[in-house]
């Protein structure tokens, strides 16, 4: 699974992107994450607020950081 | 609904309005135990900062907490649909206006710029947002009432879209389109399908994020500004500030501004300083110069706003602000 965070540089990014990568850890999600820093491919999904989270080409959220049940929760809907 | 969180607001308001009661009691017996020689330079410094600090933090919670739940009910994206059709004029002072409520960070201004010019809002509108959008914020306003009085706060208010509208609505009529970064105008990106619809539980959250947030980052600036106020309150001589930021010198207005740009700190550090430089002779035009080129123009978010906007534009954008606000200074050091 491709999870993307959306974002440059900004301190509530970086919070995001260890908040998944600790949930990646801590359940062994094999996730595959990226951190996308170039504004136009970021602009693509059509955000005004960062971060952004995509999962699977799908965007989950952005402005926020969800907290740890609905991020799971994506993370395994898209297993099954 | 999660009656919980609604409980737990109710507890928080409860809570704030018994320790607000109590404070100036419990300050003063305070000050009274420490039996502070009466009248040497340390005790006004001393004073001062017991005063005003927990005030100030306690009327942040509050407003911080209010702040969050209404901005709940703005979100960028609906300010964007919102600005969609406004002529020049108009959108502006709209613009302006949603500045205010719509929740902000500098670090967003890159993402909301492209997307407020992909959806054809004109340049001068996204503008007049991205100036009164740092500039007129909750912290500013709650420091200028608490150290000043409602007054002052409701005229920085005032002043702030004064000139956002117009430097938004000045920007608009130089045709700057050509300075905007060509790859802006090529993106196309899809629709947002998500729509977050917060519920009423949401929203204290909101309310409640944001005291976090907001007050465990910025408290720490508070103490620091109200204690290097303190001790200008205390050690600086009445009448000192006179001559350097006064009426009577006439370059003190622009100076103030020329320093006040590249100077970077939010409103908490530098509200409380510029209270004691005021009680110290400072004339208010001057002082509301320095103080809205310090919060309103900042170097990061200029940095960053390059990366869509040619360098004329940057100096323009800062250009027609700085003018602004000088203009604004003088009017106030002539009026007040």
């Amino acid at each position: 699974m491709k999870v993307k965070i959306l974002g440059v540089g900004c301190a509530r990014c970086n919070d995001l992107e260890q908040k998944v990568r600790h949930l990646n850890d801590a359940y062994q999600l094999r996730l595959e994450i990226e951190k996308v820093t170039d504004l136009k491919e970021m602009m693509q999904y059509g955000i005004l607020t960062t971060p952004g989270l995509v999962v699977d080409g799908i965007l989950r959220s952005y402005g926020v950081i969800p907290n740890d049940e609905q991020l799971l929760q994506w993370f395994k809907e898209q297993h099954s | 609904m999660n009656l919980r969180r609604v409980h737990l607001a109710a507890l928080f308001v409860g809570l704030w309005i018994a320790v607000y009661a109590i404070l100036e009691p419990s300050v003063g017996l305070v000050i009274s135990l420490i039996r502070l020689e009466p009248g040497t330079r340390l005790t006004e410094a001393l004073r001062f900062f017991l005063y005003e600090a927990p005030k100030v933090l306690l009327l942040l919670t509050i407003v911080v907490f209010a702040v969050g739940i209404i901005r709940s009910y703005f979100s960028p994206e609906r300010t964007r649909q919102l600005l969609g059709k406004r002529s020049l004029f108009a959108g502006n002072v709209l613009a302006s206006l949603l500045g205010i409520v719509t929740p902000f960070c500098s670090c967003s201004a890159v993402p909301l710029f492209i997307g407020f010019v992909e959806t054809g809002i004109p340049l001068g509108v996204t503008f007049s947002f991205l100036i009164a959008a740092p500039m007129i914020n909750e912290v500013a306003v709650v420091l200028l009432f608490g150290l000043f009085g409602w007054k002052t706060a409701l005229l920085y208010v005032g002043t702030g879209l004064v000139i956002s509208i117009t430097a938004g609505y000045v920007i608009g009529k130089l045709r700057v389109e050509r300075y905007v970064e060509d790859w802006v105008y090529s993106i196309k990106s899809q629709e947002l399908a998500l729509e977050n619809k917060p519920l009423l539980d949401d929203r204290l959250q909101a309310g409640f994020t944001a005291v976090r947030d907001i007050v465990s980052k910025v408290w720490i600036y508070i103490l620091v500004g109200i204690a290097v106020g303190a001790g200008i309150h205390g050690y600086v001589p009445e009448n000192f500030m006179a001559s350097i930021m006064g009426k009577s010198a006439w370059w003190a207005v622009p100076l103030s501004v020329i320093i006040g740009v590249p100077l970077y700190s939010n409103a908490a550090g530098i509200i409380p300083i510029v209270h004691a430089l005021l009680e110290k002779g400072a004339s208010l035009g001057t002082a509301l110069a320095f103080m809205m080129s310090v919060i309103g123009l900042s170097l990061p978010e200029t940095i960053i706003l390059r990366k869509v906007l040619k360098l004329p534009l940057i100096f323009i954008f800062v250009g027609v602000v700085a003018v602004g606000i000088i203009i604004v200074g003088y009017v106030f050091n002539l009026v007040y």
